[in-house]
């Protein structure tokens, strides 16, 4: 049993593990903290070993439970766990998000009344979200990854409803009834494929699917497609998003709108270039990503919540990645997968930042906010150089993974694929027009010009929603941002920054894990033996 | 390979009642909703897994049958159970979290959303501030605790 077999349960294993400690010592805060630093920075070493060892040696394929094979050449008994590039990267940046995030989240918490938080059942409920997450990126059958997908949806309607507040509570409501859908769509899927081609081995479908009537394989994959449809917010499905996320605590909603998204981006990766490559519905996936981005900035246009605009902006740039994938080349698939790792760090990044103005100055609308950039320069920094990321401003990474997306659309030339790089920079610029306009409005102008400015609520909150509005001038001091929240943030940037700085190396493993992809022998072979 | 056409039928009743259910507003009947949609499609794993058979245990015949069934269609089946069971417990504590909260079990609206919807175009310039109507000073305090008057109201008068 090789190094890399060993490791590859681990990202599952380890927050299970460290969730189950954690219920336990529900009333023991500090002791609660530090296993849950300890098992997510555990999860980052790991990861790192694992892309390591991927990256040199290959993909790595373990069958749970060791059963064996019926038939040398078939899928294994057990369940199986695959890490190729694509996986182990996608594992490598969502852990250092939701170890970053949950260092914020416990700064938050020792600096603002972690007396009246329920972080009892908020630490253990994140690392059972960790778990569902990793395991959905390790899932090499279509059935553990529903599992995976429900593991994590359930955490995150504890996390979204946390404190049960009205305004949670309704849009726990909205958000619950439309993953569960999403999660019945799904295993509809799977039943339905179950019928098809008798196996749910995702290596074992390569093979067999491809032996299925070109209809009915359009059909299928049209079934999964709107089922990881919901989950990454592609524009037809994607209404529920903006309604459901703004209402959670900010180091909630930033891990959501970092990992979970993407969790089913990967999935439609997976299912485009591994279950049904040359599929039917690439001209399909294309206007959806279109619509996807144009709708979505143009929703955020019209927000002035900040969390809802960014919320809103989420939505728009999962159409860059729906539009490299479903162009279904080498250049476009390298491009989606760089867009992907992003994306994560900055919208993360971004809602982190919109946590910290809420805190200081308290309110997230655009209605009250103003004068941050004197009250403080360093929050005006902070949010600026991930706005101008995500915008797409040279040389930060959101340039580098857009360009590489339009060179990939231009490659390819047909004039719906001129019609989405023209729609991706209409999208950036509106993008950049967005967070310019907080920018000017939350941070030059002053306070007194916003229309509500004189309301803010009472004290920083932080898993709770229970301040009141007070008027602004008699809110309690709130003094400087704790360190414990700007560590985290500025590291974050830090990580977004480093995708420029090292763009080449990962460019490069981006363009290797986008060629293994589309290849599928390597993953074929790693899996059936 | 022959399908019995009950279990087909059964699925398809069921997938329909579960979807006129889920495009209810009240929680209870959308819950059940999913949970027919729910079953609907258990019955399909189990209908695609074959016939009927001997038990998938090592050496056991069940009624002279010749096959064995498919096991994991079985237990695909007791996941997906268990999965929706603890799903629909937490929507049913929802359901009377809002109940408590709202006296009212319905999918809401969200506010923010329909605030950005209704506002006119100059008010969604947040650089405007708009003058706040002057309140004669010679009234008593006590009449700012008082609710202003709606607008229906106040036509209806």
């Amino acid at each position: 049993m090789s190094v890399g077999s060993a490791l590859t349960p681990l990202p599952v294993l380890i927050p299970i593990g460290g969730a189950a400690l954690t219920m336990f010592l529900g009333r023991r805060p500090r002791l609660q903290r530090a296993i849950t630093l300890a098992a997510l920075s555990a999860l980052v070493a790991v990861c790192a070993a694992l892309i390591y060892l991927t990256d040199r040696h290959g993909t790595i394929a373990v069958d749970v439970g060791g059963w064996g094979q019926t038939v040398p050449g078939l899928g294994p008994l057990g369940i199986a766990l695959v890490v190729d590039r694509l996986s182990a990267l996608m594992m490598i940046v969502s852990s250092i998000v939701l170890l970053a995030v949950v260092l914020y989240a416990i700064g938050q918490g020792i600096r603002d009344g972690d007396e009246r938080q329920p972080v009892s059942i908020f630490l253990p409920t994140y690392l059972v979200l960790a778990a569902g997450v990793c395991d959905a990126f390790l899932a090499g059958d279509l059935f553990n990854l529903f599992v995976a997908f429900e593991v994590l949806l359930t955490a995150s309607f504890v996390l979204l409803t946390i404190g049960a507040t009205t305004d949670r509570v309704r849009a726990g409501i909205a958000y619950v009834m439309v993953s569960m859908v999403s999660s019945l769509i799904f295993l509809f899927g799977i039943a339905l494929i179950y019928a098809a081609t008798g196996t749910l081995n995702m290596a074992e479908l390569a093979l067999r699917l491809s032996h299925v009537a070109p209809g009915t394989r359009s059909a299928l994959f049209a079934v999964l497609l709107v089922a990881f449809g919901i989950k990454a917010a592609v524009f037809p499905l994607s209404t529920w998003l903006p309604d459901s996320y703004p209402t959670a605590p900010a180091p909630v909603t930033a891990v959501f709108a970092g990992l979970l998204t993407k969790v089913g981006v990967y999935a439609i990766i997976r299912a485009h270039s591994l279950l049904f490559p040359g599929g039917g519905l690439d001209t399909v996936l294309l206007v959806a990503a279109l619509l996807t981005m144009l709708i979505g900035v143009l929703g955020a246009i019209a927000q002035s919540d900040i969390k809802r605009l960014l919320s809103f902006t989420l939505v728009s740039h999962i159409g860059y990645m729906v539009f490299g994938i479903a162009l279904a080349t080498r250049p476009g698939m390298a491009g989606a997968i760089f867009y992907v790792a992003h994306h994560i760090i900055v919208q993360t990044t971004l809602f982190l930042v919109a946590g910290l103005i809420e805190r200081q100055a308290g309110a997230s609308t655009l209605r009250r906010l103003g004068g941050l950039a004197a009250a403080s320069p360093l929050l005006a920094m902070l949010f600026l150089l991930p706005a101008l990321n995500l915008g797409g401003i040279p040389p930060f990474s959101g340039f580098l993974g857009k360009v590489a997306l339009l060179q990939a659309g231009a490659q390819d030339g047909s004039v719906l694929a001129w019609v989405l790089v023209g729609g991706s920079v209409t999208t950036s610029l509106l993008t950049l027009y967005v967070l310019a306009r907080v920018y000017s409005k939350a941070f030059w102008r002053s306070r007194a010009d916003a229309p509500e400015g004189a309301l803010a609520a009472a004290s920083p909150t932080v898993l709770l929603d229970d301040a009141d509005d007070v008027a602004f001038i008699d809110r309690a001091d709130v003094g400087r941002m704790p360190v414990g929240m700007l560590v985290p943030t500025m590291g974050l940037i830090g990580v977004g920054l480093s995708l420029t700085v090292l763009a080449g190396p990962i460019f490069s493993y981006a363009d290797r894990a986008a060629a293994e992809v589309l290849d599928r022998q390597q993953y074929i072979s790693a899996v059936l033996r | 390979m022959t399908t019995a056409f009950v279990p087909l039928l059964l699925i398809g009743v069921l997938t329909c009642s579960g979807v006129y259910l889920l495009l209810e507003r009240n929680l209870t009947r959308m819950l059940l909703g999913l949970l027919l949609v729910g079953n609907a499609i258990n019955l399909l794993i189990l209908t695609v897994g074959g016939p009927s058979g001997n038990p998938p245990i090592y050496g056991r015949t069940s009624s002279g049958r010749t096959t064995t069934a498919d096991p994991l269609v079985q237990g695909m089946i007791l996941t997906a159970i268990v999965i929706s069971m603890g799903s629909a417990a937490f929507v049913l504590a929802l359901a009377y979290r809002s109940y408590r909260l709202t006296t009212a079990e319905e999918v809401p609206d969200d506010p923010e959303d329909a605030r950005v919807l209704q506002q006119k175009e100059d008010e969604a310039d947040e650089d405007v501030v708009r003058p706040q109507p002057q309140r004669d000073e010679d009234e008593p305090a006590e009449l700012d605790e008082l609710p202003l008057p709606s607008k229906t109201e106040s036509q209806r008068t």
